[in-house]
């Protein structure tokens, strides 16, 4: 590990001034950032802590729906029972992460921002250009087991490992961050991590100085929702696919259809031509197929994980035959 | 005094029998547990010795060369930076398990990526790990190692082949045959205490606290490595967090620690990362394997054909041994045997827990699977009718042999259906459900072990031996086999493991230590109990100690009357190892459930019936086959190592990418045991226990993924991926 300021703000305004500049990085759980330090991934010369900054609540909104506090621990979330009657989908995705040693410390900000697991990203000693541009992608032509198959690029495959994200992603959730000068701006979920294209460095919008301050659920939705998470090992594994859905249902129809994937893609992957093609439809294996179809319209594999593709069309169809109660 | 036995002749008379404390076998509760888990019993890292430097280790970033130059001035510039260290004598493999030599020295030779080619020491820990990060090196690499197990003209390893009849005639007449392709994937021991040593020279004696599985071979190692006598060294090993093969030899860190602190005198502590842990100590080879089976109308074999591909880096003389059950597991009087290594310049391969049977028995196993059902033979039935009357390719007898008992009880206890067999016959919503069962066997091996045990004039004993408790239980049975034998409580023993200064040990590995220790225990005891017959006044045979005294007669404080009486046993493997074939047995059965959309396996219960003599506790006993069928499910679902196709270098180093079982993978676990007396095994007839329960399960998860929903999946891990490609529409 190097050497390193650690500084603890008590205020956000403090801490907005202190995490200026290219060398700050901000720490919350530390259940990634520092594992990636003391591999020398992440080397900040100054360590802003932001755990006395408050920002550890889940509050109504005025519009019927939860603003959960950047600092509330992942466990705090799937517990609240507003987040577990309203919006089991978060609750459900997040247990389905880590552990529950980890989700203690794990908060909603950091967990937004994980890093990526590709396996070259977190060895200094392989190329990456993610971690240093321009070293080339270790990954491409390497073991790619773990890797995206939608909306990669010949710069980075990496997928964004997380599953709140996922879940948040397929309830058009909210993120609310303040910069460097108090001013404050909102971004979709949907829209806050980036696809590697030729600026795999950047994993999502934040710009030097930001700081996540909250995630705003809309109001509570109507319909079923299910968090599937695909891995070998039944806990404690980053998902292979994973999909996040809400699906409700009028009469025989398919009234709507938000669906969020997670394991394929440098982002929580949210492809809203889906919800167009499955509402007002009824549901059936012929209507999942062209679903799956058009989800995995571009999808490239690598090698290593080009089961992928028809394993994100199975698990698809698994939650969409639970959803609508069809039986394939 | 020392008590001698080379076992030459079977011993049926069962001595320990006819004793009275009744407190060996039973299921006493771990003597250490309450230090382990209240946190006072020290791990390698964590001995108390003052005015500490620490050291890192520097790793290579090429495949295969030289190292040319390396930039000590820039490093030792670095804050608290005070020596970089790339002495000729720093070892860059780890010593294969009972290897009693240096392994391969010389740090400026690199052979695999990731290969310790120096140690930083610094005032911190930080300050080290910066610094080697850090360290500038210069390489001269040479192209074109090999890294591709396939790819290479293998080695045969001769002493491993087997030709007897004609195998090919065999399978071309047979009424049946399975000829299959089945590969398996590397794996690691993941023990949790990563690997750490202090080394503290005082004048030219050293001591090193490691963790060490075999003391008794690494004091060699180690004083190989450092050019000096053995008795100059002394290693400490009280506690050890898990071993599983991979503290089998001297490893890397040891001597680093040992040559760190010599240079800069003061004592050095050498904490490998978990990322080093994975990528330098010791893998198991993958492997790929054909088997091929032939047989009658009802299942005999007539035709027995295994072969394997294994790989290690050059100048190992480890091979995967995936064949060592096979040659005496099953009949048929057609054999065709043969294994194979092929050099490649991945980290080095070595011992893993159940090192051969671990990989070579699930492969066996599926085959099996196979052709009970191409016969219609009931699976159980099909091992049954196979088992051979002795060993079929030596014509040796079998030293016992509970294969058969234990699949029929183990049948009956899982409740197993002996009825035709079809796969997709349970669903459950998204879950097709089934069953499957594979046999269990470990070669059973001893190895010399001595202790000393002292009678304290108050009537308590204490053991004295540099044998090593890994987590197993030794302290524990180490200190009923005192119990039984002079009639003492288990509190009445004080058990000191894990140091060189004591009688040399067996160490803990290949299963052995139990049946090892404990008879090097039981003869010290046989002769205490010789002088305490006298005293007493009677025969030996005859004293009858319980609870601290002679049965109807004086206390042992009474009879010691202010003396102390000690003996050292010492136990050697005799000529019976040649003539016979020793073994352990037994069965597991297994109901899974897989996914009909994800592949997804989850096992739901499993029932392992084992038969290893007898038992010197019935809990640590228990918990070592737990133990053996988590990692039957790991080696079946989830565990494989990955090796960069460019570099060699292993890729999933840590334990959220290397794919242990978790809680939630291991369901209901039964575990039967099939007491026996296996007069040949040792003298105390216990045979070895750690392994077995891996030795097969793998393949009772694949046998039942097969009958659950037709995917005949014939590469291990089985993930979802493979699953799903073997599954049919
Ligand atoms: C072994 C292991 C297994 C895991 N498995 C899973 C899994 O299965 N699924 C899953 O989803 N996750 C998993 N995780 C990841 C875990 O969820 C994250 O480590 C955690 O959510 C990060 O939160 P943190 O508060 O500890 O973040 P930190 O480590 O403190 O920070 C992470 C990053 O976020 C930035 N950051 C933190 N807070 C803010 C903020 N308010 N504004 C701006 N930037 C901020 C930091 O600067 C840093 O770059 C696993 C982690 C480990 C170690
Ligand atoms: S996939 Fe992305 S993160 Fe992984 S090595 Fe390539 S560039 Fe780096």
């Amino acid at each position: 590990m190097r050497p390193f300021d650690l500084q603890r703000p008590d205020s956000l305004e403090h801490a907005r001034n202190l995490s200026t500049g290219e060398t700050a990085t901000l720490i919350a759980g530390g259940t990634n950032l520092l594992d990636l330090m003391k591999l020398q991934v992440e080397v900040p010369e100054r360590v802003v802590a932001i755990d006395r900054l408050g920002m550890n609540e889940i509050q109504a909104t005025e519009d019927g729906g939860l603003r959960i506090g950047a600092l509330v621990t992942n466990t705090a979330t799937a517990n609240d029972a507003r987040i577990r009657s309203d919006y089991p989908v978060l609750a459900r995705a997040i247990l389905a992460g880590a552990t529950q040693q980890l989700r203690n410390r794990a908060t909603t900000g950091g967990n937004l921002c994980q890093r990526t697991r590709c396996y070259y990203f977190t060895n200094i000693d392989q190329p990456c250009n993610k971690r240093e541009p321009g070293s080339g992608c270790g990954a491409i032509e390497g073991i790619a087991r773990l890797h995206g198959v939608l909306g990669t690029s010949s710069s980075c495959i990496a997928t964004y490992p997380g599953d709140m994200a996922v879940a948040m992603s397929a309830l058009d959730a909210t993120v609310e961050i303040v910069s460097a000068d108090g001013s404050e701006r909102s971004v979709p979920v949907r829209d806050f991590h980036l696809l590697p294209g030729d600026t795999p460095w950047r994993d999502n919008v934040l710009e030097t100085g930001e700081i996540i301050t909250a995630v705003t659920l809309p109001a509570l939705v109507e319909g079923k929702q299910l968090y599937r998470k695909v891995r070998e090992r039944s806990s404690y594994a980053f998902a292979l696919v994973s999909v996040a859905a809400i699906i409700a249902m009028e009469g025989d129809t398919i009234a709507r259809a938000d669906l969020a994937f997670g394991g394929l893609a440098h982002k929580p992957w949210y492809d809203p031509r889906l919800s167009d093609l499955l509402v007002g439809k009824a549901p059936d294996a012929a209507l999942f197929d062209s679903a799956a179809d058009l989800l995995l319209e571009n999808a490239q594999g690598y090698g290593e994980n080009d089961f992928k593709i028809p394993l994100a069309r199975r698990t698809l169809a698994a939650v969409l035959a639970e959803a609508t109660e069809t039986e394939l | 005094m020392t008590a001698h036995l080379k076992q030459d002749e079977p011993d049926t008379a069962n001595f320990l029998d006819t004793m009275k404390q009744g407190v060996l076998g039973k299921p006493v509760s771990r003597i250490e547990g309450l230090a382990k888990v209240t946190g006072t019993a020290p791990y390698a890292a964590e001995y108390p010795v003052e005015n500490l430097a620490e050291g890192v280790l520097v790793t290579a970033t090429i495949v295969r060369g030289e190292v040319v130059s390396i930039d000590k001035d820039a490093a030792l510039a670095m804050p608290g930076v005070l020596a970089v260290i790339d002495d000729k004598c720093l070892t860059t493999r780890a010593a294969q398990g009972t290897a009693n030599e240096a392994p391969q020295q010389n740090p400026r030779k690199v052979d695999y990526w990731g290969q310790p080619i120096a140690v930083i020491v610094a005032e911190s820990f930080e300050q080290a790990r910066d610094a080697a990060k850090h360290l500038s090196v210069e390489y001269r690499e040479e192209e074109g190692a090999p890294l591709d197990p396939s790819a290479v003209e293998p080695e045969e390893q001769e002493d491993e082949t087997v030709d007897q009849g004609d195998l090919a005639h065999a399978m071309a007449r047979a009424d049946h045959a399975a000829d299959l392709e089945i590969s398996t994937e590397g794996h690691a021991s993941a023990a949790m205490e990563p690997h750490a040593a202090i080394a503290e020279w005082d004048g030219d004696k050293v001591t090193v606290y490691a963790s060490l599985q075999m003391l008794n071979y690494n004091i060699t190692e180690l004083a190989d490595s450092l050019g000096v006598d053995e008795d100059r060294v002394r290693l400490v090993s009280r506690y050890v967090g898990g071993g599983f093969g991979s503290k089998l030899g001297v490893s890397e860190e040891v001597v680093a620690a040992a040559i760190a602190a010599r240079a800069v005198g003061r004592p050095v502590r050498v904490v490998m990362s978990r990322q080093q842990v994975f990528q330098c100590v010791m893998r198991r080879s993958e492997t790929k394997q054909r088997l091929r089976l032939a047989s009658d109308g009802e299942g005999r074999l007539d035709g027995f054909g295994h072969e394997a591909l294994v790989s290690n880096l050059p100048e190992e003389d480890f091979a995967e041994p995936v064949l060592q059950s096979s040659h005496f597991l099953y009949g048929g009087k057609n054999r065709a045997l043969k294994l194979e290594v092929a050099r490649i310049h991945r980290m080095t391969a070595g011992s893993v827990r159940a090192p051969g049977e671990a990989v070579g028995m699930p492969a066996l196993e599926v085959a099996m699977d196979v052709l009970a059902e191409k016969t219609g033979v009931d699976p159980v039935e099909l091992r049954i009718r196979n088992i051979p009357d002795c060993n079929p390719e030596e014509d040796l007898p079998f030293s016992s042999h509970k294969l058969a008992e234990c699949l029929q009880q183990g049948a009956e206890k899982f409740g197993w259906d002996a009825g035709a067999r079809k796969p997709r016959q349970t669903r459950d919503g998204e879950w097709w459900v089934g069953t499957g069962m594979a046999s269990a066997a470990r070669v059973h091996n001893v190895g010399e072990a001595r202790a000393r045990v002292t009678l304290r004039p108050d009537g308590t004993a204490e053991v004295r031996t540099d044998m090593t408790d890994i987590g197993t239980g030794t302290y524990t049975i180490v200190a009923q086999m005192v119990g039984e034998m002079l009639g003492l409580g288990v509190d009445d023993v004080l058990v000191q493991l894990g140091d060189t200064d004591f009688p040399r040990g067996s160490g803990s590995g290949g299963s052995w230590g139990g049946a090892s220790i404990g008879s090097a225990v039981y003869l010290a005891c046989r002769a205490l109990r010789e002088k305490l017959a006298k005293k007493a006044g009677t025969e030996e045979s005859d004293l009858a100690l319980r609870n601290g005294a002679v049965e109807g007669g004086k206390s042992l404080a009474d009879l010691l009357d202010g003396q102390e009486l000690s003996e050292e046993g010492h136990y050697e493997p005799g000529e019976i190892a040649d003539t016979h074939t020793a073994s352990g047995f037994g069965a597991f059965f297994a109901q899974v459930r897989v996914n009909r959309f994800t592949g997804e396996t989850r096992v739901d219960r499993m029932l392992g019936a084992f038969g290893f003599g007898r038992v010197l506790n019935a809990k640590t006993a228990r918990s070592q086959c737990l133990g053996g069928i988590t990692w039957s499910i790991g080696a079946a679902l989830t565990e494989a190592l990955h090796f960069d196709p460019r570099d060699g270098h292993l890729v999933n180093c840590d334990l959220a990418e290397y794919h242990v079982p978790v809680n939630r993978d291991v369901p209901e676990v039964e575990v039967l045991m099939v007491e026996e007396r296996d007069p040949v095994a040792s003298p105390i007839q216990a045979k070895g226990i750690g392994e077995l329960g891996m030795c097969g399960g793998a393949g009772a998860i694949a046998n039942a993924i097969y009958n659950a929903c037709g995917a005949r999946v014939l590469d291990f891990p089985m993930t979802p991926d493979r699953v799903l490609a073997a599954m049919p529409d």
